[in-house]
């Protein structure tokens, strides 16, 4: 037997499969096709949780998504924990086991529960009064305090060892709901043969048939119509029906995301199932058939474990055959409540009582509940429930006051009428209109190719329902484009009576201010902090709600919206209209990081570029660092060496014999056609016209605002081609900036752009004896000084591969750059490596590539430059064509503050002490003794330990710098003021006598 | 996510496709050094920002990679047309009175 109050022969689950489960560590029998929820409540437990703020005691207030109270965590293993589960929502399966949050040390006996007594402490409005306390209390006293306090759940600690898949589809329509609405609109577009997507987010399609005793559709009772119906669409070929799947957002153009939960509710899902699907669903029509959900009643203790939508009870029975109580009552506003009593004692269970708001209702279930001997009180309320752990009683009185009459009870079935669910389709941007006579908000103006059907579109009763959403379906279908229907519509032959219901604080709800009547139980926020968020001056519904957080819980105010924005516009005394709906944001449920991260993570998180060069480097022991998505060899330790000792040991040898250095991440951009040259002329700075094809020359692109955006060194291979070359990081954004004035600015030029970058694989081999260790390995190519003279390029062949050889340097020695096609890349490195090695050559990183660099006074852009530095300022006017009239950053270059006078320049600091190697990004000022804040005069951009000049070197942006030679300046530091020198940028051999060395 | 109307292409594509590149008919002067302070501030400095239609341009970067332009509204984000890089500022733009 599965629990006590499983009532036999009631409901839809087989009682053979049983499927044992635990909450708290207790074990429990619940049936396969239980949710957690039904599988307690079968057991007799209702009180699963405590509440956010008052760590009050809750149970379950619903059957459904809605759920506000009942989130628990499911722990599968220790990586797989899980918070804030819905109870209601998740799927049992043998072995589940599942634990309560929020309380400590136990569920029944809480100590955070002295919040409750403690409550006007945290009245609305508490953290923002809060933040106003004196500043040293917020810090010491009252955060620590409500960090440890605050949060739902506890989330996990180690990574989360799941897959996560995703898909995208396309559709004609799209259907969200798989209720009577949904499944008839469905069937009504897919008879046409449109694609037709069909989501639910339960495990069973069906909706509220699953608890509506009295729906018969085409001869049948109403799920058993579902599930015939949705098993007809599944074996249709153009139709995909999605269970277990949440449409969470709806973005714009027919744009929908939804998420699948897979195998959350298998015992043992097996490695090859992911954990969720995201579905990212393009729709030519959507078809919202997503339903109403059941407001409760506004009363003194509303909260009490056993108090629950009167649908929430009904599904229990009908569909779980759970019974959530012995004796329970009803307090109600509306006629659903009425059917929930009635299915009740038709199954056996006591029902003490109905407490109806309403004065003289009449209606066929009045009178079948009256028929079955229920005692009905009309114009009453119930003003207050007793019991704390779990509810024991209702005090009765009538609504305009009078005697008290306590009615003990073990559960409360409540019902203050039907919201429909608007969610999506406030999120397509639609807007919801006020319905006065119903009291209701329904979609209004449309702003996309979707139609609402159904509850959710305030459409009472069945046959009414099915009837819109069938005609909606075959219209969605027809104007998607699809043929006229032939199918024939559901047919309904019962269906339940439906009322209209109450909004707001019912007559339990205080005034009394100690009163707690919940509006929103899972930020448990009352009726009496709506009321005083208007006295404290809130007026917009967007105030209130922040000032309250109503509605902001995960549940997203799902049935405490509409109650708070009446409380709060009858105590403005404004019509609800006046006071406006809150906006619906995404997600409708949440979502895990999980589905939306889907396989973005772990090394396809971000793509990792990998040179042709990077096996050896990683054979030969090099420590890596990452420049943008590559990865670069940094430096080549020896056995016992530090990061200091290597790059030392790589900066000497290379300027003693020779290093090779991979520099294959530089971009390059082939330049190609008949106005190359002109195109060259427009995008650099430089003259390029005179350059004779096999010859090289810096550099310097602008952006229009005259300021240095990219460098590097170009060889001109013909009258009409270009090898152009581009720091490391900015060849995407230079090859975007010359395709747009390309296409844009002079598009009269007959110029093709391609990027190269990933063909060639670069070696630099660079120091004296570089050419020695190249020569051998060359064929074609002239390597003596006259005919490759420096910064020259030849087309030839190295180790019988074709290269483009480079002389030029980026070190201030001898140097060659060899660009092989990237397959050769690794062979041709260990050719010139084995040959480098009869010469004792080193392979050097990028560090020592760096530091040989900066003792050249070489810079690298985006470094020593930030994106306010122009050529003058970086010393580099000598690269500027003086005779041009035209290059993007022409113009920009001249603005007055470009020339005016104390901009930054670069220029070389020397400290006093050479052994002191300053920090980059270092202020630079004038005067050490001046009062704090001080005037910094400039910064330190580059900072090395240079083994060759056995001094430390810097560059530093400092304004006038070039007009300081020789003058003192100070770098403060944490530790005391750096006493440094200006200086020429030049640290080593400043003539250039080594480039032919 | 959006679709985009590539008019090179021809076909609506996935926004992740697209980049989005600043505002559209903003030339640049073929006698640029001949610019005032004043002009060139205006041309590289200032953007108009319009709460509505607005002219830009885009780059179909994960397709075919051309440069195009498009106009737009900025409070529904809606896409109204899109024309070929070249083409003159459309006189008319369907759905929205002038
Ligand atoms: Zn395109």
């Amino acid at each position: 037997m599965s629990g006590a109050f499983r009532i036999p022969g009631a409901g839809r689950l087989k009682q053979a499969k049983t499927a044992r489960f635990s909450f708290d560590g207790q074990s429990y029998a619940g049936i396969e096709g239980d949710t957690l929820a039904s599988a307690l409540l079968a057991n007799g437990v209702h009180l699963v949780g405590r509440s956010f703020k008052y760590h009050r005691p809750r149970g379950f207030l619903s059957a459904g998504a809605e759920e506000p109270n009942a989130l628990v965590e499911i722990r599968r293993d220790a990586a797989r924990k899980t918070p804030n589960v819905r109870a209601t929502v998740q799927e049992l399966y043998d072995g589940l086991a599942a634990q309560s949050q929020n309380r400590w040390p136990s569920l029944a006996f809480d100590v955070g529960a002295v919040n409750d007594i403690a409550s006007p402490l945290f009245s609305a409005g508490f953290y923002y009064k809060t933040f106003m306390w004196p500043k040293a209390a917020w810090k010491n006293l009252y955060e620590p305090k409500i960090r440890a306090a605050a949060g739902l759940g506890v989330a996990p600690d180690q990574p989360d060892p799941d897959h996560y898949s995703a898909r995208y589809a396309h559709c004609d329509v799209l259907v969200l709901g798989g209720g009577a609405a949904g499944i008839a609109a469905a069937l009504a577009a897919a008879e046409t043969g449109a694609r037709v997507i069909l989501a639910d987010e339960q495990a069973e399609f069906g909706g509220s048939l699953r608890f509506e005793s009295g729906a018969g559709i085409d001869g049948q009772d109403g799920f058993a119509w579902a599930q015939a119906a949705v098993a007809s669409l599944k074996a249709m070929d153009n139709v995909r029906v999605l269970s277990r799947s949440t449409a969470f957002g709806y973005y714009a153009q027919n744009f929908v995301g939804l998420v699948e939960r897979v195998s959350d509710h298998l015992q043992n899902p097996g490695r090859d199932l992911p954990r969720e699907r995201l579905w990212q669903v393009r729709a030519r029509r959507v078809v919202l058939a997503t339903g109403a959900i059941e407001r409760h009643m506004v009363f003194a203790d509303n909260d009490r474990p056993g108090i629950m939508l009167a649908s929430a009870a009904r599904t229990f029975l009908n569909h779980y055959g759970v019974a959530v109580g012995r004796n329970v009552g009803v307090y109600t506003a509306n006629d659903s409540a009425y059917a929930a009593a009635i299915d009740l004692k038709k199954a056996g269970v006591n029902v003490a009582a109905i407490v109806d708001l309403r004065d003289n209702p009449t209606g066929p279930v009045i009178d079948e509940a009256r028929a079955l001997g229920i005692e009905i009180n009309f114009g009453r309320a119930v003003i207050r429930a007793g019991g704390k752990l779990r509810v024991s009683s209702m005090t009765v009185q009538p609504k305009n006051g009078g005697g008290e009459r306590i009615i003990p009870v073990d559960a409360i079935l409540m019902s203050a009428g039907w919201t429909p669910s608007v969610h999506l389709f406030s999120q397509s941007r639609g807007k919801v209109a006020f319905n006065d006579e119903t009291k209701r908000f329904v979609p209004g103006a449309y702003a996309q190719d979707c139609v609402s059907v159904g509850a959710c579109n305030g459409t009472d009763g069945l046959s009414a329902t099915i009837d819109e959403a069938y005609a909606a379906g075959a219209k969605a279908a027809k104007d998607a484009g699809a043929k006229v229907a032939k199918g024939t519509k559901p047919k309904v032959d019962a269906s339940e009576s439906w009322s209209r219901g109450m909004l707001g604080a019912a007559p339990g709800a205080g005034p009394n201010t100690t009163v707690k009547a919940f509006v929103d139980f899972q930020n448990d926020v009352t009726a009496k902090d709506i009321r005083q968020a208007v006295h404290e001056g809130m007026r917009s519904i967007e105030h209130v709600k922040r000032f309250t957080t109503n509605g902001m819980a995960t549940d997203q105010g799902k049935t405490s919206n509409m109650h708070g924005l009446v409380i709060a516009a009858e105590t403005l005394g404004k019509p609800i209209p006046q006071v406006g709906l809150t906006t619906f944001r995404a997600p409708y449920t949440p979502v895990t990081f999980g589905s939306i991260v889907g396989h973005a993570r772990g090394p396809l998180f971000d793509p990792t570029r990998k040179t042709a060069i990077h096996p050896w480097a990683e054979a030969q022991g090099a420590v890596f660092e990452d420049v943008g998505q590559w990865k670069r060899a940094w430096y080549f330790p020896k056995a016992g060496e530090d990061i200091h000792a290597a790059v030392d040991r790589e900066c000497v040898t290379v300027r003693k014999t020779a290093g090779l250095f991979d520099a294959s991440t530089l971009g390059k951009i082939e330049v190609v056609g008949p106005d190359a040259a002109k195109f060259m002329e427009l995008l650099y700075t430089n003259p390029w016209e005179k350059l004779e094809p096999g010859r090289c020359r810096y550099g310097i692109m602008l952006r229009e605002d005259g300021f240095i955006y990219d460098d590097g060194v170009v060889g001109r291979l013909a009258p009409d081609r270009f090898h152009v070359t581009t720091t490391t990081g900015g060849a995407p954004r230079v090859m975007n900036h010359m395709e747009d004035y390309l296409q844009t600015e002079f598009p009269h030029l007959n110029v093709w752009l391609t990027s190269t970058t990933e063909q060639w694989a670069v070696i630099a081999v660079q120091g004296p004896k570089s050419r020695d260790i190249i020569a051998p390995l060359v064929a074609g190519i002239d390597m003596s000084d006259e005919a490759l003279p420096h910064m020259s390029v030849r087309e030839g062949r190295i180790c019988g591969v074709p290269t483009r050889l480079f002389r030029m340097s980026f070190s201030g020695e001898r140097g060659f750059e060899v660009n092989v096609p990237a397959d050769y890349g690794q062979a041709v490195w260990e050719a010139l490596w084995a040959e480098g090695q009869k010469h004792g050559a080193t392979a050097y990183g990028t560090e020592a590539m760096h530091v040989l660099r900066a003792e050249k006074g070489y810079i690298i852009v985006g470094q020593d430059t930030d994106g306010t530095v122009t050529p003058n300022d970086a010393g580099l006017d000598w690269a500027v064509g003086k005779r041009k009239t035209d290059f993007v950053g022409i113009r920009g270059m001249a603005r007055p503050d470009l020339v005016a006078k104390g901009r930054k320049q670069l220029v070389g600091l020397k400290t006093k002490d050479p052994k002191v190697v300053l920090e980059e990004g270092a202020q630079v000022v004038a005067d050490p003794k001046q009062a704090v804040p001080m005037t910094m005069i400039g910064h330190v951009t580059s900072s090395y330990w240079s083994e060759n000049c056995g001094r430390s070197i810097a560059l530093a942006l400092v304004a006038d710098g070039r007009d300081r030679m020789g003058e003192t300046l100070y770098v403060p530091m944490p530790n005391g003021t750096i006493e440094v020198e200006v200086s020429g940028m030049v640290f080593f051999d400043e003539k250039g006598e080594r480039l032919n060395g | 996510m959006l679709l985009i109307r590539c008019p090179y292409c021809e076909e609506e594509r996935p926004e992740l496709e697209f980049r989005n590149a600043g505002e559209a008919h903003i030339a640049r002067s073929a006698n640029i050094t001949g610019e005032s302070d004043d002009d060139f501030e205006k041309f590289f400095f200032i953007r108009s920002n319009p709460k509505g239609i607005i002219y830009e341009r885009w780059r179909h970067m994960h397709g075919c990679a051309r440069f195009f332009n498009a106009v737009r509204d900025t409070v529904t984000d809606k896409f109204i047309m899109t024309y070929k890089a070249g083409e003159p500022k459309p006189a008319k733009v369907p759905g929205v009175a002038k």
